[in-house]
């Protein structure tokens, strides 16, 4: 018996230190939990964003990966799920930690919707994986609530903000009037607009703040249109910034006040039609129509979703192809080995031209003023914009001077 | 310039107008509900999906087949109404003897799915339906602009909902109909068709969901949720009038419509919620709404 009892307690100690050495004999093995890198996306499959995120960024995760399968042939298999978060906090962080403990999920992508993102970051950091968010708007999210484990990468409201409210105020609409969705993510574009009008010696004369999906903003427009302000932003998003830029034309607003949706995609332009949006002018992360890369890739996606990509589409494939390098070149899924790696690699695809992810894990790329064309300029189904500036992405995203992340060392 | 609470009168008056208009939805909608539970005692949760289905007819109708608004005005409620009667025929007459429960449940069980194929189909960012020509433009009404459309909607509602009010209290067949939910036995025994006085009742009720919706499309974006997000404040609506009361439900609706409208210039945050503040306060008060009878 106590024979037997050394034995085990033998075996015990040597297993261990058999690994170990194991370890050490091959440095340059992979190592991947369970030989599979997983990859969740977490989105808005029904609701108000669910065309600017959802099944479009299910179908661009699943590209990248088939993509990256296809040209490199790792030695790890890639899978990808996806799930409703409802745009409720709650449900996405339940997810997340689903995903995370029994599924051996590795990377979380999307999570529009900011309240989500700040809920699943949090989640995210706690169990020592790796979000990169392409959905949300927040600043929060590499600010006072950066983690170690968060990447930003499409935009946020500052680069939002900043592009219009620069530009719109230098070209004399100096009083501006908000329209603010009431959470996390219209509270953060109007203060980082505001940031932006006041810095370019423009000033805010109102506000007002209506609920997420409100069925009718005629009456928040009639406020807009009695301060006199010259320009009236829309802090909003989806549904709502359509339901207010129709509500806005139909009560003559356009004719004496400029429009500026600060959160405007692609989307919302094709379901308004040129006739109401003509002239608007906002910022955009990404426009199928600039060049060969964004067309060829572009219409790959089109192929397969029947729309053109938003800028959370192409950020999302973006995202998942630099994670799978990352990953590689980390030779690991270990989310600590990966970020550094993907603090360290230039991003260069159709999606980003020199990206790069700082420390506080913004990534950094060019951002496009655009102005919506007039009917008669648009030569073909979804030709949308003209670009009436690039602003380059030193300009585009916060300095890192300003930063409030406490990992950014100063 | 003259203000109340710090808020000049022509701001106040302009709210006080749209107010009118949402009210003039609520009143609509919360009258179809009214008359069904009425008289078939169903929680028609379909009803959001419904008054959408009634929007997107319309704009079917004017993408797929250039039929204009005027005739979808007529139409698509028809073909709403029509559905409606299909549901109850071949699944909601079952569930009368039951409890309430069931219906609600076999409601918004469609109401998902209809929501559900609108969604996968066209996606939930909408299609744009323009105003029709004769709406361009808007009245000066002193204290602010009232885009002709805006006040169509509150002139259609009103006609609608007299209309409905006048045809179930003062008419033969309204009596007939009154008398069918009062005890369905003895009217039948009078020779009187009960199953198709439900079903037709049924159908019109969601005829004016469909007419709603129609109603609705050139002023805002015709999307798979417009209904889901206008439903619940409805149904806070109904609860408040009284559950089953016609003239309760169209007074509460254009009420709370405007009380909703003031509440967005004095602090808009709550208007989301005020409807339902109002709801709590009139259950403690009185358990079967403003308008209803205690059974």
């Amino acid at each position: 018996m106590q024979r037997k009892l050394l034995s085990i307690a033998l075996a015990a100690l040597l297993i261990p230190a058999a690994n170990f050495a194991y370890a050490q004999a091959k440095p340059a093995a992979m190592k991947i939990s369970g030989d599979t890198v997983k990859i969740g996306v977490l989105t808005d499959m029904s609701g108000v964003y669910s065309d600017l995120g959802g099944q479009g960024s299910v179908t661009a995760a699943q590209m990248a990966i088939d993509d990256y399968v296809a040209q490199y042939k790792p030695k790890f298999k890639v899978e990808m799920v996806y799930a409703d978060h409802q745009n409720k906090a709650d449900v996405g962080s339940n997810k997340a930690r689903e995903w995370y403990d029994t599924q051996g999920v590795d990377m979380i992508t999307d999570v529009l919707n900011s309240g989500v993102a700040l809920a699943v970051a949090k989640v995210t950091q706690e169990k020592n994986r790796i979000m990169i968010n392409t959905g949300a708007a927040s600043t929060r999210l590499t600010n006072e609530d950066c983690s170690p484990n968060t990447v930003h990468y499409v935009y946020d409201t500052y680069a939002l903000a900043n592009g219009p409210g620069k530009a719109v105020t230098k070209a004399g609409g100096d009083t501006w009037f908000f329209l603010t969705a009431d959470y996390a993510f219209g509270a953060s574009l109007e203060k980082d607009t505001t940031d932006a009008v006041k810095a370019n010696g423009g000033k805010v004369i109102g506000s007002v703040k209506h609920p997420l999906n409100a069925s009718d903003f005629s009456s928040f427009l009639l406020q807009a249109q009695a301060s006199k302000a010259k320009v009236v932003g829309l802090a909003n998003a989806g549904g709502d910034t359509i339901n207010s830029i129709k509500a806005a034309n139909e009560f003559g607003l356009t004719k004496n006040q400029t429009i500026v949706g600060l959160l405007t995609t692609i989307i919302d332009i094709h379901a308004l039609g040129l006739p109401t949006t003509q002239g608007m002018m906002f910022t955009e992360g990404y426009y199928w129509n600039l060049n060969d890369d964004t067309r060829a890739w572009s219409r790959k996606f089109f192929a397969k979703h029947k729309k053109m990509p938003s800028m959370l589409h192409a950020g999302t494939y973006s995202a998942v192809t630099t994670y799978l390098k990352a990953v590689q070149a980390a030779g690991t899924d270990e989310a600590g080995p990966v970020m550094k790696k993907l603090k360290e690699l230039p991003i260069n695809d159709s999606f980003a031209k020199n990206g790069k992810i700082r420390a506080d894990g913004r990534m950094v790329h060019d951002m496009y003023l655009v102005q919506v064309k007039k009917p008669a300029e648009s030569k073909e189904p979804w030709d949308y914009y003209n670009i009436k500036a690039v602003i380059p992405g030193d300009e585009a995203f916060q300095p890192m001077a300003l930063s409030r992340c406490p990992l950014v060392k100063k | 310039m003259t203000e109340i609470f710090g808020i000049p009168i022509q701001a106040l008056m302009g709210q006080l107008t749209l107010g009118l208009v949402s009210g003039s939805f609520y009143a609509m909608l919360s009258l179809g509900l009214a008359v069904i539970f009425g008289m078939l005692n169903i929680i028609n949760f379909t009803h959001g999906a419904l008054y959408m289905l009634g929007a997107f007819l319309a704009w079917m109708g004017m993408d797929y087949l250039q039929i204009g608004y005027w005739p979808a005005l007529l139409l698509s409620p028809l073909v709403v109404g029509v559905f409606g009667i299909v549901v109850e025929r071949s699944m909601l007459q079952w569930l009368y003897k039951l409890d309430h429960l069931y219906g609600l449940l076999l409601t918004f069980g469609l109401a998902l799915m209809l929501e559900g194929l609108f969604t996968n189909a066209y996606g939930v960012s909408g299609q744009p339906y323009s105003i029709p020509e004769e709406f361009m433009g808007a009245f000066n009404l002193g204290f602010m602009f009232l885009p002709k459309y805006r006040a169509w909607i509150i002139v259609a509602s009103l006609l609608v909902c007299f209309a409905t009010w006048f045809v179930i209290e003062k008419t033969r067949l309204g009596a007939n109909l009154r008398a069918a939910t009062e005890n369905p036995k003895l009217t039948q025994a009078f020779g009187i068709n009960v199953p198709l006085m439900v079903m037709l009742t049924y159908g019109f009720g969601c005829a004016l969901a469909g007419f709603a919706g129609v109603l609705a499309a050139p002023a805002i974006q015709v999307s798979p949720l417009m209904g889901s997000n206008l439903i619940i404040v409805v149904f806070a609506v109904v609860v408040i009038g009284g559950m089953g009361s016609i003239l309760g439900s169209i007074l509460t609706g254009l009420g709370l419509g405007v009380i909703e409208g003031l509440t967005k210039v004095f602090y808009p945050e709550a208007s989301a919620t005020v409807v339902f503040i109002i709801m709590a306060i009139v259950l403690m008060i009185r358990p079967a709404g403003l308008f209803g009878k205690e059974k």
